[in-house]
């Protein structure tokens, strides 16, 4: 909020690159009524339930079936594999690809033209999710309230997660932290 | 009035809002170095001025004295501290920490935010945390306060008792979004709220009617961030080097019409213009005033704006000893 004092030393990054690494979500992403269309059909259901089970039960297609994901997801959203995938509360635009990794909303970063805070060439990941999410009748979902992330989850695939409703619990619609604590309790 | 539930707020600031009393809070920028007197000379400015007084948390990634010691040291140096923290240098195990901490120290006032990217501060090497948002950690502090656990659902052996604040950018895009997050923050806790930099009065009257629309003013004081441009290198910083700040065109051109040497003393009667229409925007509670540098310059801008210390005075009445604590 406050005005810092000018002159910060240039560190420059190591080996030129740019960092963070900005991501470039494309494709089938930009048309999000066909993402919630996609969403319905990847909903979870029985057969999926046994799918998932039969996949956590053989750790080798486990892992065959994760990097299907990963690869899928990372060129489609720039996924970052959190393994509780909040895309369908998001417009389908990733909130794990905006540098700070807010999941509840924009930054107060971002920049009149809707630039990112980090990258103000990018538009923000939250502008575009409150685009995408508005012209398809879901601008409320922006409204819930995202629980913090489970870091022991990073890597693992959300797919498997979410068809044993184990993503229940990722965001809510009232101030339900009171009954619901946010931190999944130690299995 | 604000509808403050007891378990929070034993401050002045809470004091202020409770009773529907026009609140003032300012910022104490803590100096890059472990020179105490530099905080308590700034506090001593501010004290009997102003409700309460944040010490910034290394202010857009520029290392300072940190917000918790700068507390105390204003505290002991007679003003009203709010201790910012960010999520961008601690995870939730540090985050919940300071918290404890705040409320074991006494300090009556938390604000929490996501912070900016450490990218364009002094230390551009550094890991961006973010483990929490701003929502996030607000929704925290809550749970900490008002169920006694930890986010894991441990259970505390005493409560802290602060007030929780937020911050909100009304001017950032999606603007139509913008009243719906702070509806987000003040649905988990938040119960006064610090805005970015208002130079766009309009602008910011129409995200209060948005801010009224849902009600959020009366569970929650919207204090509107003000700040003197006092020179065209400060107008310039503002408007281009700190993020989310907007700053409409006929302010530059105000500011430019006047002679070098009159541009500090119209920066700052700018000042108390926006003050003084920010006041008459209903479900307004008060202001922040920013002014990074020039804290020395906060009561005589306050005072012209009709937010004088006498209105501080009649806020105290009543509190008893709460004030010198």
């Amino acid at each position: 909020m406050s005005v810092g004092s000018t002159g910060a030393p240039e560190v420059p990054a190591a080996g030129g690159e740019q960092w963070p690494r900005p991501i470039r979500p494309t494709g089938p992403a930009n048309n999000p009524r066909a993402m919630y269309r996609l969403g319905q059909v990847l909903l979870p259901n029985p057969a999926y339930r046994t799918v998932a089970r039969a996949l956590e039960a053989h750790p080798r297609a486990e892992a065959a079936f994760t990097a299907v994901e990963r690869r899928v997801k990372e060129r489609i959203f720039g996924c970052q594999m959190c393994g509780q995938c909040t895309l369908p509360a998001t417009g389908y635009a990733c909130p794990m690809t905006c540098p700070k990794q807010l999941r509840n909303g924009p930054c107060g970063g971002v920049s009149q033209t809707g630039g990112c805070e980090v990258f103000p060439d990018r538009q923000c990941v939250w502008v575009t999710a409150h685009d995408r999410a508005a012209s398809a009748g879901h601008g409320d979902d922006l409204a819930k309230l995202q629980r913090p992330v489970d870091y022991r989850e990073f890597g693992k695939s959300s797919w498997v997660n979410y068809w044993q409703c184990r993503d229940d619990d990722l965001w809510t619609d009232g101030d339900g932290l009171a009954r619901q604590y946010s931190v999944r309790p130690p299995a | 009035m604000i509808d403050l539930p007891e378990s929070g707020g034993t401050g002045a600031l809470a004091a202020a809002l409770r009773a529907g009393h026009f609140a003032a809070t300012a910022e104490i920028g803590p100096p890059r170095g472990a020179n105490a007197e530099v905080v308590r000379r700034k506090a001593a400015l501010l004290a009997g001025h102003v409700d309460a007084a944040n010490i910034t948390d290394n202010p857009s990634g520029f290392i300072r004295l940190s917000s918790l010691a700068g507390c105390v040291i204003a505290q002991a140096g007679g003003v009203e501290a709010v201790v910012q923290l960010t999520c961008r240098d601690r995870n939730r195990i540090a985050l919940q920490s300071d918290l404890i901490g705040a409320g074991a120290l006494g300090i009556p006032n938390v604000l929490l935010l996501t912070g900016d990217h450490p990218r364009f501060g002094d230390h551009p090497d550094a890991k961006p945390v973010f483990d929490l948002d701003g929502v996030q950690l607000t929704w925290t502090a809550r749970e900490l306060r008002d169920e006694g656990r930890l986010l894991s659902g441990r259970e505390l052996t005493a409560r802290p008792r602060w007030l929780i604040g937020a911050v909100e950018n009304p001017f950032a895009p999606p603007r139509e979004f913008r009243a719906r997050r702070l509806g987000k923050k003040v649905a988990v806790g938040a119960q006064f709220v610090q805005t970015q930099f208002v130079f766009d009065v309009a602008g910011f009257a129409d995200w209060m009617k948005q801010v009224r629309d849902l009600g959020l003013h009366e569970r929650c004081g919207i204090l509107a961030g003000v700040g003197p441009l006092r020179s065209l290198r400060a107008l310039q910083h503002v408007s281009n080097d700190v993020p989310g700040v907007y700053v409409p065109d006929d302010v530059g051109r105000r500011l430019r019409a006047v002679p070098e040497d009159r541009i500090a003393d119209a920066g700052v009667d700018l000042c108390v213009e926006t003050i003084q229409q920010i006041r008459e925007i209903p479900g307004v509670a008060g202001v922040h005033v920013m002014a990074f540098g020039y804290e020395r310059g906060i009561p005589e801008i306050l005072e012209r704006a009709g937010v004088g210390p006498r209105t501080r005075v009649s806020a105290v009445a009543g509190r008893g000893d709460e004030h010198a604590r």
